[in-house]
């Protein structure tokens, strides 16, 4: 009994370490880099901008992991490359015939919606398969199972989309339209930024209110508190979940289109570390919850843009803008150990026992 | 003809043989008690009917129909409605979210209308809180809830399993004059209960089931005077 006391505070001790020498970094690094002032407030106010963007397709792309591990309480690791699925798909047959044709450049709003509809539709058309082939044979085996499967399901389809695609970085053409800068608090917006975070808006509100206020999007949440109960209501659980799917990956695809706008290449791996990331933003939110997917994508976006030139220019951290992916990962692993149900997470005796 | 026929069932959980060969039947109109100890197969009868678990051999008829092989979500658009143990009531969502789920099976939305206001009238509770989040009802709200739900498919047969679990006598008496009223409206009624006074005071008939077999069957009144029952399962010397 005193042992396991002494532990318990020997572990306390530990993590309590690790949070005060995070502060002290966290504090001395931001001091220091204030107190140099190589930064503008415009330069300040372009990494808000750029994290915001980024973070908005962490989001878009977060809500598919937050609906899948809210109805089957699984990680769908294959998520990424639905994302990249659907983009892919819509570059390689619609945005670069488009472009080559000149009708991108005529028909700007319409070509978009059009690439729009073509990887959102793919992305939807892999997840459902994937769903079906991959995980349903699986709804009742343990939860490692489908896990694993998940897994593998990423790689297998990233090299089909490499076969079918080939290995090469494609690029994904300018929009004319949206390659402008609008005037901002004495600074510039990209026009594609202000795309990505207006479309993104309009998606997450129109999935909100999707599963708040539809009969399906009852039957949603329905089926992720109480399967059996769900199947006596009449609702098809084996269908809802593929909607649920569909709707994660119509995300996914969405958000493909936005990253391809910004950062204007497509590739089979690309949906690798997106994925990844998004899947902490979920985590961070708090996963299960469709605005804690939103608040976590932000977040992560903007703290990994910030984050860099804040924390570790002023400790003279060389080359600190290639450290996004430490500072992303970092927060994950402590997220993890400080707070497991994130920002807004649901208390965990909740779920069924 | 019977409403429901249930013809020697024998279902499993992996490699335990729960039941072994159930065979009862309810008529149209009645309130037919299934009562027994833990563990006698009370819940898994009624998860068998409702198609939530298989019987590898026997089978359910519902109004002559072979209900055995459609999946469980078909039940309700048959007519069959079930308040499954412990509730079951979707924690997360509203009140009146958990009443639309219990329609979800229905397009009519004028009848709708009616089984609406008739859950309310029900259960007054329901009106007031429907707004309020199901997982912050009291026990007795919960079980209204559950009950108000299944009623909203508008069944022809309601499966109610222990709705007296967990209660307050006051409110097990409640209930249970709602499942009388409910079932004077036109409904048939399958009863699952440990608390075999109050289902054998509101049963037309009854079965005692003893580790998965039927062990007794005999019309409500007769049960409750015979010395059996009345020592395993009334409580009486």
């Amino acid at each position: 009994m005193q042992r396991r006391l002494q532990n318990i505070n020997y572990l306390d001790l530990v993590l309590w370490l690790i949070r005060v020498s995070i502060i002290v970094i966290v504090v001395w690094g931001s001091i220091a880099t204030l107190s140099d002032n190589p930064y503008s407030g415009r330069n300040w106010i372009d990494f808000i901008v750029f994290g915001i963007a980024q973070g908005s397709m962490y989001a878009l792309i977060a809500i598919g992991y937050t609906l899948v591990y809210g109805v089957l309480f699984m990680i769908n690791f294959a998520h990424g490359e639905f994302f990249m699925s659907g983009v892919m798909t819509a570059t390689v047959f619609v945005a670069g015939p488009l472009s080559a044709s000149g009708y991108l450049d005529r028909q700007p709003v319409i070509s978009l919606l059009l690439i729009l509809a073509v990887s959102m539709l793919t992305s939807v058309g892999v997840a459902v398969l994937t769903e079906r082939i991959a995980y349903r044979p699986l709804r009742k085996a343990p939860r490692l199972v489908p896990l694993i499967t998940a897994i593998g399901a990423s790689f297998f389809l990233q090299y089909t989309f490499r076969g079918l695609y080939g290995s090469e970085v494609k690029p994904f053409p300018q929009v004319e339209a949206l390659s402008g800068k609008i005037p901002f608090l004495g600074t510039e917006l990209l026009e594609s930024q202000l795309v990505v975070i207006i479309a993104t808006v309009i998606m997450l509100v129109g999935l909100y209110l999707f599963v708040m206020r539809t009969k399906t999007g009852k039957a949603i949440r329905a089926v992720a508190e109480d399967k059996d109960v769900a199947a006596l209501m009449g609702i098809d659980v084996d269908r809802t979940i593929s909607i649920t799917f569909a709707l994660g990956a119509a995300m996914a695809g969405a958000a493909g289109v936005l990253y391809a706008l910004v950062f204007r290449q497509v590739h089979f791996f690309m949906g690798f570390l997106p994925g990844l990331k998004a899947f902490t933003a979920a985590v961070l939110g708090g996963i299960g919850s469709i605005p804690g997917a939103a608040i976590g994508g932000l977040f992560l976006g903007i703290f990994e843009s910030v984050g860099p030139p804040l924390f570790l220019d002023g400790l003279n951290v060389p080359a600190y803008h290639q450290l996004k992916d430490v500072i992303a990962f970092t927060m994950l692993v402590l997220i993890l150990i400080f707070r497991p149900q994130g920002i807004i997470g649901e208390r965990l005796a909740e779920k069924k026992a | 003809m019977p409403m429901l026929e249930v013809n020697n069932i024998h279902t499993y959980y992996g490699n335990i043989h729960a039941l072994k060969g159930i065979t009862l039947t309810v008529e149209q109109g009645e309130i037919v008690t299934l009562i027994g100890a833990n563990g006698a197969g009370k819940t898994t009868t009624l998860r068998t009917i409702s198609a939530l678990l298989r019987p590898r051999q026997g089978n359910v008829l519902f109004e002559g129909e072979d209900l055995s092989n459609i999946p469980a979500h078909q039940m309700v658009y048959k007519g069959v409605a079930m308040v499954p143990e412990g509730r079951g009531i979707f924690s997360r969502l509203t009140v009146s979210e958990n009443l639309d789920m219990g329609a979800f099976s229905r397009k009519d939305k004028d009848s709708m209308g009616k089984d609406l206001e008739r859950v309310f009238t029900l259960f007054p509770r329901l009106k007031e809180r429907r707004n309020q989040v199901a997982g912050t009802l009291s026990g007795g709200e919960q079980q209204m809830l559950a009950i108000g739900r299944a009623m909203m498919s508008h069944p022809r047969l309601l499966l109610l399993d222990e709705p007296s679990m967990g209660l307050a006598p006051v409110l097990v008496e409640a209930i249970f004059d709602t499942v009388i009223a409910i079932n004077k409206e036109g409904t048939t009624i399958l009863l699952v209960e440990q608390n075999a006074t109050m289902a054998l005071s509101v049963a037309f008939r009854g079965y005692v089931l003893q580790t998965g077999e039927i062990v007794l069957s005999d019309s409500a009144q007769n049960l409750s005077k015979n010395e059996m029952v009345q020592k395993a399962y009334l409580g009486m010397e």
